[in-house]
């Protein structure tokens, strides 16, 4: 495959595994995040320090990225999952900016100049075997026990809490796996980039992020898989437009959220079961249709 | 003591322009109830107006300054009846708004940074007002700060004026306490979000444009507009008096630390605070307890 295409698969690749959690966090728990970028910036760094300066292999180091998002998570979840609706979303990207400033001043990671001369281990293969068991990982989970508990805070927190779900835990619960998620997401990037710099963990990306989700539609992982690859590929195609590509991704963002909100997959899954179930409606129908005659 | 009371000084201007600016986001989170994120880009529109009056069409300065608000406040409501309408009429959560206000902000700052005539370069005001600052005993005060400091006093007393005490502005009150109720009353709802997001344009585009003129304007204005969003929050979204002592607190806040402490950690307080903010006291210094209605 030409260089070029698998490059903008990696980047589809890691951008999918940081939606994935936050499909987790937003799609299936209802709680939305601005700060995500900062999760995978801690990701990042945690993994390129492990990498680099302790000589661990690659994927222990990415798994070790995961884990400090996740425990970093934990310590900004006590803080704000109590926040009401529009606040935690602030917090969120209160948290997400002040962790890029912050290491613009870490002199150890090169400050805001960056860190060059990360190894290159992030290839195709491994993004796409990550991301399989990523959304393995991710679909049992939301077809268990705790996962349907998570549904129920989304659709009704009041609700749920008096038959008995501690929602708080649920809630911490998800946005633990979903940082973590988000933690391997960087620790990938910072392997294919070979070079990280605070910028690249800007409010930008996580609105980004934010944006993939609801494009592929809320409640749906296979919504998420298509809206990482269609919107990380559409800047690509655009890019003979050179600068105007941004300007109709912003309005391609307004347009989606006012014509078809629930986005493209609108909670629906790609699964064998769902595509039988589609066949054989549509051939009831059809049989319907015949009787009618 | 001399630093101390220059660096208020400067914390004082600073914080007057922010507090323009937060009004904008907290008239409209007072009725619509999200973080209109769109507001940055309507900023930086003001900056390129004021500039490009300025320096293509020669206006006079007042002339160039009026005629750069009444264009934001036209960019804003007509942000307003592109993005925000088709949601409000569907009744959308809160999230839709404000990826909207995102996919807008996106929008307006690359769309400055594509038109070949303006570009992402930085441009600088002409001089309009001499550089040579007062002298008040040890102290140094900038023309340029005492102008922005009276602009925006004189703005707020206005916009005051104009909540507290005409029709409108009861209208706006009341709209904000509880729409559907001020509907029924024969309010048209409709045209009170029209009003704000005029009013918030307008200063918008005056804190643009002396912005502008204190620093230089390119595209990314919009994210260090983000600040004056902070101030709104600090003080307590949606509340007026509350947005201007956020800003003003803020503004002194980032002169302090950048005096004392060090310039990098002026943007990294500004979020720490934040964050701060939100787990003592979410609804700000002098924000309404919002009853969690479920």
């Amino acid at each position: 495959m030409d260089t070029y295409v698998q490059g903008i698969l990696i980047l589809a690749g890691i951008n999918l595994m940081a939606v994935l959690g936050l499909s987790l966090l937003t799609g299936f728990t209802g709680l939305f995040s601005f700060g995500h970028a900062g999760f995978m910036a801690i990701g990042g760094y945690t993994a390129a320090t492990m990498t680099v300066k302790f000589h661990w292999p690659f994927i222990p180091a990415l798994l070790m990225g995961g884990l400090m998002a996740a425990l970093l998570s934990v310590f900004i979840g006590r803080l704000t999952l109590n926040l009401k609706g529009d606040y935690f979303c602030i917090a969120t990207l209160g948290f997400g900016e002040a962790t890029r400033l912050i290491l613009d001043n870490v002199q150890y990671f090169g400050g805001a100049r960056g860190w060059p001369g990360i190894p290159n281990y992030t290839t195709l293969t491994n993004v796409i075997f990550i991301n399989i068991i990523g959304i393995i990982i991710l679909a049992n989970l939301i077809r268990s026990r705790h996962g349907r508990n998570m549904i129920a805070v989304r659709e009704e927190e009041l609700a749920s809490q008096i038959v008995g779900i501690n929602v708080f835990k649920y809630k911490m619960m998800s946005l633990m796996i979903s940082a973590s998620y988000a933690g391997i997401a960087g620790g990938l990037m910072a392997h294919y980039m070979t070079f990280l710099q605070p910028k690249m963990f800007s409010l930008i990306k996580s609105t980004e992020l934010t944006i993939i989700v609801i494009f592929g539609g809320l409640g749906s992982i296979s919504g998420s898989v298509l809206g990482a690859v269609v919107l990380t590929a559409l800047p690509e195609v655009l890019r003979s437009f050179a600068s105007w590509r941004l300007v109709v991704y912003g309005l391609a963002v307004i347009i989606i959220m006012i014509s078809r909100p629930e986005g493209l997959m609108g909670g629906y899954e790609f699964t064998p079961s769902s595509m039988r179930k589609l066949f054989s409606r549509l051939k009831k129908k059809n049989i319907t249709a015949e009787g009618g005659k | 003591m001399v630093q101390f009371l220059q660096q208020l000084i400067n914390g004082l201007s600073i914080g007057s322009v922010y507090a323009l600016m937060a009004v904008g986001y907290s008239l409209v989170y007072s009725i619509m109830n999200f973080s209109n994120f769109a507001h940055g880009g309507v900023i930086m529109f003001g900056a390129y107006f004021g500039f490009f009056f300025l320096t293509l069409f020669h206006f006079s300065f007042p002339v160039a300054f009026v005629s750069a608000a009444l264009c934001t406040a036209l960019l804003a409501v007509l942000i307003e009846r592109t993005a925000y309408k088709p949601l409000r009429e569907r009744k959308a959560p809160f999230l839709y708004f404000i990826i909207c206000a995102m996919g807008a902000s996106i929008f307006l700052e690359n769309l400055v940074i594509a038109i070949p005539a303006i570009g992402p370069t930085f441009r600088t005001y002409p001089e309009i007002f001499s550089k040579e600052p007062f002298h008040l005993g040890l102290l140094t005060i900038g023309r340029l700060d005492v102008l922005m400091f009276i602009i925006s006093a004189v703005c707020l007393a206005l916009l005051v004026y104009f909540i507290d005490y005409t029709k409108v502005g009861k209208a706006i009150q009341a709209t904000s306490y509880n729409i559907k109720a001020s509907a029924l009353m024969g309010i048209n709802t409709d045209h009170i979000i029209i009003i704000i997001f005029a009013l918030g344009g307008l200063f918008a585009g005056i804190a643009g444009v002396l912005f502008g003129m204190k620093y230089t304007v390119y595209p990314q204005i919009g994210m260090i507009t983000n600040k004056s969003f902070i101030a709104a929050v600090f003080g307590g979204l949606g509340s007026l008096p509350g947005a201007v002592i956020g800003s003003i607190l803020l503004g002194i806040i980032e002169t302090f630390t950048s005096g004392y402490i060090s310039s990098q950690y002026r943007d990294l307080i500004a979020f720490v605070l934040l964050i701060g903010i939100l787990v003592v006291r979410p609804s700000g210094l002098m924000g309404k307890t919002t009853e969690d209605k479920a």
